[in-house]
């Protein structure tokens, strides 16, 4: 009993924090502010996970969300010098689309979670079945899905990430004529005969 | 009310006493590791080391944390306040939440989780928030410069160290540190392995912006780096979770590649050492070897530091992990 209530604590703390640090984002007025809370936010949604017990995703949403992906968020908005205020003047006209979205995406999840809720056997129709939480941990369950289950969707959509990243590299890229590059493999290549020559300077003739 | 006390009060207090054990052991490790590296550094450039404080200047790192307890802690006036003085506890909290994990001996662990190793490499991914978090707040040309070299160096060289994990796991099978030390590898597996403990002990000194790699801090060019405007007890904290984080990184590669508190080579004579000690014999050794590459080697140029991590370490330990993957299927090894 103690222990649930203890997870209930944990629970309240890290959602708390995440609401909170959520509208941070939103009403901070320095934009560097606003990606920390979001930080804050990923890092309490992962400690959600844990209580969970959905550990191997809390890890990875620490290690891509807040180790990778918002670093280089908050590289770009440390290198632009955004004035916030100038951005927020038009910002109210876009509060009914806002609202719309939210109550879409808000009606979509009462869906769901009534389905699982009134008809619990909804949950048994899948082709990869939930499996039980005590008997395999949730890294292995997940592999299962991926790797197993649903292998070809998860190539192609990994193909689709690699044409993603080969398009934006190939978008970006330019050959600029005249720049001066390092090449190593020349430098190492070079020999001492090629690279100077040795002359015998007579006195006062000069080379 | 007896009963819950029997049930988690003991536990809780046994817990906290492990804590601060733990916290305690670490900080007399920091502050004798600043000791052996001022001494090993200057056995290698033929000078004394520290030698007026105390019998072989035992005492000076103790002098060292007094004097930085005691000056006076200046934030700048120009500077974000609170982010400024976060940093450096986030560096410091980062570095000792790590230690968590960390199985000492096979049974000497605060917390065995399955899914230890990830949780250590999403602890240290998070590290290079203290850095560049300082590097912004001060507010200082040097400091901003410092602070951006040091995130894309720790971004870049993760890659690498997340991928030489991936070809350890593989030949693991369980993401937990304990597993991971007592899994009995076979000697192919480990001639296998042998360049992948290379590339992890060379990113390892990037990834906690160590010489050769310690651009972050090029005080020849950018005088101190991200810790330019620290002073203090805030400075102190830099300086205690950078040590820390050595220290993490030392036991990692114990870990993943050294078998942990194993007797070394698998001799069972040895095996009356107790454990603890066989792991800290291992870790200060690579602890040495931070020191070792600090003497020998000058500051990488940010170029040549990118493309050894990107053009190098990447294509080098993403064809390993597909070479490891490969035999370990075909010789039918998989755990």
């Amino acid at each position: 009993m103690f222990r649930l209530m203890f997870t209930a604590i944990a629970f309240y703390i890290f959602a708390a924090v995440t609401l909170l640090s959520g509208i941070m984002v939103v009403t901070a007025k320095n934009p560097v502010h606003s990606v920390l809370f979001l930080i804050l936010a990923f890092f309490n949604a992962a400690g959600l996970f844990v209580l969970l017990g959905a550990e191997f995703i809390a890890m990875i949403l620490v290690i891509v969300y807040v180790g990778a992906v918002a670093v280089l968020f908050l590289f770009v908005v440390m290198m632009l010098d955004i004035s916030f205020a100038d951005l927020r003047k038009g910002a109210m006209q876009y509060v009914p689309l806002g609202l719309i979205t939210g109550g879409i995406l808000l009606f979509e999840l009462i869906t769901i979670f009534s389905v699982w809720k009134f008809a619990g056997s909804a949950s048994d129709n899948i082709a990869s079945k939930t499996p039980d939480a005590a008997e395999i941990t949730n890294t292995e369950a997940l592999g299962q899905i991926l790797y197993t289950d649903y292998v070809f969707a998860f190539q192609v959509s990994g193909l689709i990430l690699l044409i993603a990243m080969i398009g934006a590299i190939v978008l970006t890229h330019r050959k600029r004529p005249g720049v001066r590059k390092q090449n190593v493999a020349d430098q190492q290549a070079r020999t001492r005969d090629e690279a100077m020559e040795i002359q015998k300077v007579t006195p006062r003739t000069g080379v | 009310m007896i009963e819950i006390w029997n049930i988690y009060g003991m536990q809780t207090l046994f817990m906290l006493m492990h804590i601060g054990i733990l916290i305690g052991v670490l900080m007399g490790a920091v502050a004798y590791y600043t000791y052996l590296e001022r001494k090993v550094m200057g056995a290698m450039q033929r000078r004394q080391g520290p030698m007026m404080v105390g019998p072989f200047g035992l005492l000076q790192p103790i002098a060292d944390g007094v004097k930085l307890l005691s000056k006076e802690t200046i934030i700048p006036a120009q500077a974000n306040g609170p982010v400024f003085v976060i940093a450096p506890m986030l560096t410091f909290t980062l570095a000792m939440v790590a230690w968590a994990v960390i199985p000492v001996s096979a049974k000497l662990v605060l917390a065995d989780i399955n899914v230890g190793i990830l949780y250590l490499f999403a602890i240290s991914s998070m590290g290079v928030y203290g850095v560049i978090m300082a590097g912004w707040a001060s507010n200082s040309k040097y400091a901003f410069l410092g602070g951006l070299r040091s995130a894309s160096q720790m971004v870049s060289y993760e890659v690498s160290m997340g991928l030489v994990i991936v070809c350890v796991l593989l030949c693991v099978g369980s993401l937990n540190l304990t597993q991971i030390v007592v899994v009995e590898r076979p000697f192919w597996v480990e001639v296998m392995l042998f360049p992948m403990f290379i590339v992890f002990l060379i990113s390892i000194l990037a990834e906690t912006n160590r010489a050769p790699f310690d651009l972050p801090e090029g005080e020849s060019e950018i005088t101190g780096g991200f810790m330019v405007e620290y002073s203090a007890m805030t400075f102190a904290l830099f300086f205690l979770g950078e040590y820390a984080n050595m220290i993490l990184m030392s036991a990692m590669t114990v870990l993943l590649f050294m078998g942990g508190w194993l007797p070394p080579f698998g001799i069972e004579a040895l095996a009356i050492v107790p454990g603890v000690i066989w792991f800290i014999l291992k870790t200060v050794l690579i602890m040495f070897f931070f020191v070792w590459a600090r003497a020998t080697f000058p500051r990488y140029r940010y170029d040549q530091l990118m493309r050894l991590g990107w053009k190098v370490f990447l294509p080098f330990t993403l064809f390993w992990v597909v070479v490891v993957s490969g035999s370990l299927i075909y010789f039918d090894a998989l755990p």
